[in-house]
This record gives structure tokens, sequence and C-alpha cells, in this order.
């Protein structure tokens, strides 16, 4: 087969059917392209801004172990971003361009992480639902169709569980500590719980993306399937912590083998995606101001490349 | 901005300098274990390529994850046509594969 006979279309239709992977220099449609840059660029700007509600309490961690443990699952979340934007870059658009799209409020970030983190207990209920919803999403997307998003996932999971671990394991010292702690686990469960349902996305019915995002291979579960999944996966956790789930319609299902539960408020997350929830504005703000005021690192160590250039260009004459 | 330093005559923005993303882009390759190859991993931002290397092992290796770490100016990658599929990476030659030949079973393992 030569070259010129090779319609692109059927190529791209051809490696998705076979759920082979689509890879950077490959044709792919525009709509493909730009679908994939979005998804990755929301991905990796949420794990960057991920940073600042758990960096809160880095310094307030009740112990040394603590800390140092906290400290090492932001390092994560900034390489997670970074592996991320990696990814992105390979379908050509630049790292200085999804900056300039993060910060103009362009591109968004995961909600979740524009709630604020009010006691050390929210450090172990992020860790536990936050990641534990990020880690059902991302077990999927190491499947999906575009490879260096695929193989970024895969690095990303390889990390994510200790994440959830370590903030289980938080809730358990506090659930077993005293009724102050219980009382801090319970509140910060409480304010957690929806906020991590909601991660998953509008239901099914009203996702406008889910539908075109499947036959790509780009998605292979539906928003509602990867709720379910992590809503009986949780509520077992929650009870052997002692914990009172907040939502009256809760109940295990025998004939389903699942649990129901209660309508999201899909009002408040409309009105956090839209830029009013809680921390919104001073999650930018703040994001912008350490790229500002990295900017006289970034151009010194640019001079200082250019000098040491200069300098071995004089030395070989 | 944080502070204001005049700019020289045709100096250029950081952000902008040599590509679009003011630092260049390096392509990082890590070694798991002595014996086995580097084996390409994604890529960094850095100034130079020996900010590149340790902006690398901070990304990519914070696990352990290798022993060894080349960093390449993405720039100085050189890739094959993707869509040469049939003309470069065709398999008609059968006769280079051992199982193509038929051998007595008297023989044995060969």
């Amino acid at each position: 087969m030569t070259r010129t006979e090779v319609d692109p279309q059927a190529r791209f239709d051809e490696i998705i059917e076979a759920g082979e992977k689509v890879e950077p220099r490959d044709w792919m449609p525009e709509a493909y392209r730009k679908t994939m840059i979005r998804q990755i660029a929301q991905h990796a700007h949420s794990e960057v801004i991920g940073q600042q509600p758990e960096g809160n309490w880095i310094t307030r961690a009740p112990s040394l172990a603590r800390k140092a443990i906290l400290i090492a699952k932001v390092q994560d979340e900034a390489g997670h971003g970074l592996y991320l934007y990696s990814a992105a870059e390979t379908l050509g658009v630049s790292r200085h361009e999804l900056n300039e799209m993060l910060h103009s409020g362009r591109q968004k970030y995961s909600s979740i992480f524009n709630y604020p983190t009010l006691s050390w207990a929210d450090i172990g209920a992020i860790g536990w639902l936050v990641d534990g919803a990020a880690i059902t999403n991302q077990v999927m997307l190491t499947r999906t169709s575009y490879g260096p998003y695929s193989r970024a996932m895969i690095r990303i999971c390889k990390e994510e569980s200790f994440h959830q671990r370590q903030g289980y394991e938080i809730m358990l010292a506090l659930v077993n500590g005293t009724e102050q702690q219980k009382a801090i686990a319970q509140d910060a469960f409480e304010r957690w719980w929806w906020p991590s349902l909601a991660m998953f996305g509008p239901p099914d019915d009203q996702s406008t993306h889910t539908e075109q995002s499947q036959a790509w291979g780009i998605k292979l579960e539906t928003n509602d399937e990867l709720r379910q999944k992590f809503v009986d996966m949780t509520v077992p956790q929650a009870d052997y912590l002692g914990l009172t789930v907040p939502d009256p319609e809760l109940r295990y299902d025998e004939d389903s083998g699942h649990y129901h539960f209660g309508e999201i408020d899909w009002d408040d997350f409309w009105q956090v995606v839209k830029g009013n929830g809680p921390c919104n504005r001073e999650r930018i703000a703040h994001k912008t101001k350490a790229w500002d005021d990295g900017a006289w690192v970034r151009e010194a160590a640019l001079a200082h490349a250019a000098k040491q250039a200069n300098n071995s260009k004089g030395a070989e004459k | 901005m944080s502070y204001d330093v005049p700019r020289e005559e045709n100096e250029v923005d950081p952000e902008f300098a040599g590509t679009q993303n003011g630092f260049p882009l390096w392509e990082v390759f890590v070694r798991a274990q002595r014996g086995l190859n580097h084996v390409h991993v994604g890529s960094v931002h850095a100034a130079d390529a020996q900010s590149a290397t340790q902006a690398a092992r901070d990304v990519y290796t914070r696990r352990a994850e290798g022993v060894s770490l080349w960093v390449v100016a993405s720039e100085h990658i050189h890739a094959s046509d993707p869509d040469a599929q049939g003309d470069w990476f065709n398999d008609s030659k059968p006769y280079r594969h051992p199982t193509f030949y038929e051998i007595p079973e008297e023989i044995g393992h060969m």
C-alpha cells in the first residue's frame, strides 16, 4: 500500500475501532485534537491548582511525619500536572498558551478545588474522597485512546494510591481520637461528600461531551457509571470509620447490588463552575501571583544559559 | 509583576525567547535499572541541559524509578513519517522468521 492511498479518517477510525492508541504525529480529526487538548489541559490545571487547598495545611500539620507526607503528596500533584502538560503539548499547544488560558479563565480546572480546607480533617477527607473519586476516573483513563494521555494516567495512578491511603489513615486516626476530633472528621466528611460526587460531572442525560468522547474511545464509562462505582466503594469505608453519610436517601439496594443515593445539588455545582464558588478568585489570584513572582527566576535561568552557550562558543575558537 | 526592570534594547521576553514557551522543551528518557534501555517518559521545559536534567529528576523519578536519565532537546528528535506504516514497517518477508522453516520433529528443539 502506498502512502497516497491511505485515507487518514479511515486509518484513524481503524485505530479507534481496534482499541489501539492514537499517537502524537498521527492524523486525527480536528475536533478530536481540540477535545483532547481541552480535557488534558483541564486535568493538568486541576492537579496544579489542587496543590493550594492542601498546601494550606503544610505549616500546620499535626506532626512532623504528617507534614513530610503532605509535602510529598503536594509535590506529586505538581508532578502530575507536569506529566499532563507534557502530554497536552504533544498535540501542538504550547505551555505558554496553557498557562495563559488558565490564568485568564479560558480553561477551567476541577471545581472541587474551589472549596476551602477549614480543618486538618479536610486533608484526610480530600485524600480519601477527592483522590478516591479522581482514581475512579483515572483508572478508566489509563485505557483512553490518546497514547500520551494514557501513559501519563498509568504513571499518575501508580502514585495516587498513596494519596488516598494517607487520607483514609488521617480519618482513621481522627475517629479514634477525642470527641472533638471525631466531630471535625464528621464535619469534613459532610462538606466533601457531595462535591466529591459532583466531580464526575453532570448526569448522563445532561452531559454534552459523553457520547462523542465514548465514540472516540476517550471515555470508556459514563459519569453516572463512575459515580455509582465510587459510591459503592466509599459507603462501606465510611461505615467502617463510623461516619454518617449526609444523605437521608442513601440505602443499599439488594436487587441491584448498588447503593441508591439522593439528588446532587446541581445548581450549586454550576455556580462553582461559573466562578462563584468560595475560593475561585483566590485560587487563580494565587496561581497568577506565583507565576509573576517567578519571572525573575526564569529570566535569570535563560540569561545564564545564554552566557554559558556563549562562553563555550568562545572556547571552541 | 512584583518588580520592574527596564528592558535592554532587543531584549527578548523570556516567555517567548527561543521557542513560544520561553524555556525550550526537552525529551526525557529514564533507565529503570542497569541492563535496561533508556525509555522515553515525557518532557520538561528548562533553560539549559543541566537544569533540564534536574527538572527531569524531580518530575519523573520521585520514587527511584530510574538509575540514569537522558534529556535531549526536543528540536533534535527526528521522527519517521507517521503515515509510513505500510512502506516502512511491513513484514513481507516471512522467511526472516524461524517459524517459516519446517524441521523434522526427530531433530528436537532447534
